[in-house]
């Protein structure tokens, strides 16, 4: 394939809609207003609509927010940790891995606002905070991360911003001014790409350490406190080595479903999947020694309250999500990874999509055990939570609108970077370095 | 500068509730009916847990343990508020801007006693207790987290009476204070200044059977239990 093909190939998806796309859309934005609908219930009822009480304080919006946040550390991953490192073939995947970030941090955010009982004192946390809270890091560190993620984001686009402003002179009128005004006057010139590629190594360096923080900060919530379960050091670190996961696995399944939509098969190869895939096995395997390394401790230590908890998930109440996260975790991805999935891409995605649910499960079982066994148990009601029809309607509208949001994206924007492919962009860059 | 706490007898404790029902009517605490307090969202800002139950009838006995806020001097739910909603003032006491709540509850999952309570909806009170409200204590809106504050609008009338009159709030004057200690049948409750030497939770505090609740936490609660003998 030319690159001049190659590049007609990627900017397709940019001048017609489908008919499915439409219909995909739809039906997308159908859930999104269902979700707004029971959020609005919740606005004007109250928290009570939840399944929250006490003492689990919390539910599945604070699950939600764990879960987005953590999604969003594909990209950077991808993106930033891999440039560092010269992965060249994180090349093709970059953008759709780093979209999955600017998109999902925005739910993330949204889902501990959604959680709050007076959202419309948000703005307290600006004119009262204190540094001594752990929710007041996380708005520092997820605000600080959202920012950058979509300045880092859009600096990498802008190339390709003015390739559709030069080459596409058919669209419709508002598309194409849309793309004049944000390649903000980008021409290419070797000294130009010189600087990108600059700022965008500084930045990646930057990102590498907000992706340590982030995850962490938010895993502090928790630890900061002195619960069962959740008192622990290694609750950071373990939320960190989760988030990479299932973001690298979130990214295998957008590359599959970019590759068939798109039409993509010659630049998202097996290959790629195949590079992915060594990655996964890494992760997987350093989530079970964290797994270990937790639960040992734990049960080594035969501490009254933390033990309650334990058994809790081991035997008790969530025995069944429990081992069906460890399943959908560990043994299901693992033996894929080391069978079907070196040469099947669709086997692939169903171990993308088994560690996503694994991990949205783990969060679960880090949240809501701990807060159903109190440390006055014994004085205290016991605690029990089923989420209601209100809170899976708005998590489902979080993830449609995920889902919205990068789908709307493909539609005006090239998914895979073609300014980063260029054989002639790659000439400047070397040029500049002699 | 006083040092507000409370001491609690165990042994003279009967479980009786009257400290629990006078304090919802004290504080203008909302009911939440059956059907919610089922669910976990009943609000007791005092309660009087039953720890456990020793022996067989008709040779049992029952341990009660009435459980307020502790008034930590080391608060763990102070050092995670987000906004400063809730505080520990001059003289100890661990009260709550109801304004300023955002109701995230982080607060109240970092509590160790469980005795922060979430407005889950619309504060409601049945028809004839509308009428019973206490003009003192201000009502709490839906969303936001509340929990005893020592009678703090009691605390403050005294103070303002002893000001008035030129002289200092006596020990006899705070020990019945609040609203759960008034009314306990047992005598079993006392509140004062706990940096006073003389004062009776002082000295009761230092008595051999006090003890404190999840003292190993070390939060610090300014509410000492004396334990039966």
């Amino acid at each position: 394939m030319t690159a001049q093909d190659e590049e007609t190939l990627l900017l397709a998806p940019l001048t017609r809609t489908s008919r499915r796309f439409v219909l995909f859309m739809g039906l997308l934005l159908a859930v999104v207003v269902g979700g707004a609908l029971a959020y609005l219930r919740q606005l004007i009822d109250g928290l009570v609509v939840t399944g929250m009480n006490r003492p689990v304080y919390w539910g599945v919006y604070i699950v939600n927010f764990v879960f987005f946040i953590g999604l969003a550390h594909s990209g950077t991953f991808i993106s930033a940790i891999l440039r560092l490192v010269g992965a060249d073939w994180r090349k093709p995947l970059a953008r759709a891995a780093e979209a999955i970030t600017v998109f999902s941090i925005p739910f993330g955010a949204a889902s501990i606002l959604i959680d709050l009982g007076r959202v419309d004192r948000t703005l307290n946390v600006f004119f009262y905070g204190r540094f001594m809270s752990p929710l007041i890091w996380d708005v520092v560190s997820v605000g600080l991360y959202l920012f950058s993620s979509v300045v880092f984001f859009y600096l990498s686009l802008l190339p390709d911003i003015a390739r559709c402003r030069d080459r596409l002179t058919d669209v419709p009128r508002w598309q194409h001014q849309m793309y004049r005004v944000l390649a903000l006057g980008w021409q290419d010139h070797p000294e130009r790409y010189r600087r990108l590629e600059k700022v965008l190594g500084g930045m990646a360096v930057f990102m590498a350490m907000l992706v340590v923080i982030v995850h962490t900060v938010v895993s502090w919530v928790f630890g900061m406190t002195l619960q069962p379960g959740w008192h622990t050091a290694i609750l950071g670190p373990f939320f960190l080595v989760g988030a990479i996961f299932s973001g690298s696995g979130a990214v295998v399944v957008a590359m599959a479903v970019l590759r068939r939509a798109f039409h993509l098969e010659e630049v998202l190869t097996l290959k790629h999947f195949n590079y992915m895939r060594k990655l996964l096995i890494g992760f997987t395997l350093v989530w079970l020694y964290f797994m270990v390394a937790e639960y040992l401790t734990t049960f080594y230590g035969q501490e009254v309250e933390e033990m309650l908890v334990f058994w809790e998930k081991f035997t008790g109440t969530y025995a069944i999500p429990f081992w069906a996260m460890f399943t959908l975790c560990f043994a299901v991805p693992l033996v894929i990874f080391l069978t079907k999935g070196k040469r099947s891409i669709g086997w692939m995605v169903a171990a993308g999509l088994s560690i996503n649910v694994g991990m949205w499960l783990e969060r679960y079982l880090v949240i809501v055990p701990t807060l159903t066994r109190p440390r006055l148990l014994s004085e205290l009601a016991m605690g029990t939570y089923t989420p209601t029809w209100v809170e899976w309607a708005v998590t489902a509208a979080c993830f449609a609108g995920l889902l919205f949001l990068y789908a709307l994206f493909t539609r005006f924007f090239p998914i895979i970077p073609i300014w980063e492919r260029s054989e002639e962009v790659e000439a400047y860059l070397h040029e500049a370095e002699e | 500068m006083p040092r507000w706490g409370m001491v609690i007898d165990l042994d003279k404790c009967t479980g009786c509730q009257s400290c629990s029902a006078v304090c919802r009517a004290e504080n203008s605490v909302p009911f939440a009916g059956p059907e919610q307090a089922a669910l976990g969202r009943a609000i007791f800002w005092q309660e009087v847990l039953e720890r456990e139950v020793l022996g067989h009838y008709p040779f049992l006995e029952t341990q009660f343990l009435p459980r307020l806020c502790m008034h930590c001097d080391n608060p763990p739910c102070v050092k995670v508020c987000p906004v400063g909603a809730t505080f520990r003032n001059e003289e100890g006491v661990v009260l709550m801007d109801y304004d300023r709540c955002i109701g995230c509850r982080l607060c109240a999952t970092a509590c160790p006693y469980g005795v922060r309570y979430f407005n889950w909806s619309v504060p409601q009170f049945p028809a004839p207790l509308v009428q019973a409200l206490n003009p003192d204590v201000p009502l709490r809106p839906k969303g936001v987290v509340e929990k005893c504050t020592f009678c703090i609008h009691r605390l403050e009338a005294a103070k303002a009476s002893a000001a008035e009159e030129g002289r200092e709030l006596s020990d006899a004057e705070v020990v019945l204070l609040t609203a759960c200690n008034q009314a306990c049948p047992a005598s079993a409750r006392y509140f004062g200044d706990l940096d006073d030497p003389e004062s009776t939770v002082s000295r009761l505090a230092r008595s051999p059977r006090a003890f404190l609740f999840l003292e190993e936490l070390g939060t610090e609660p300014r509410v000492y239990y004396l334990k039966g003998e």
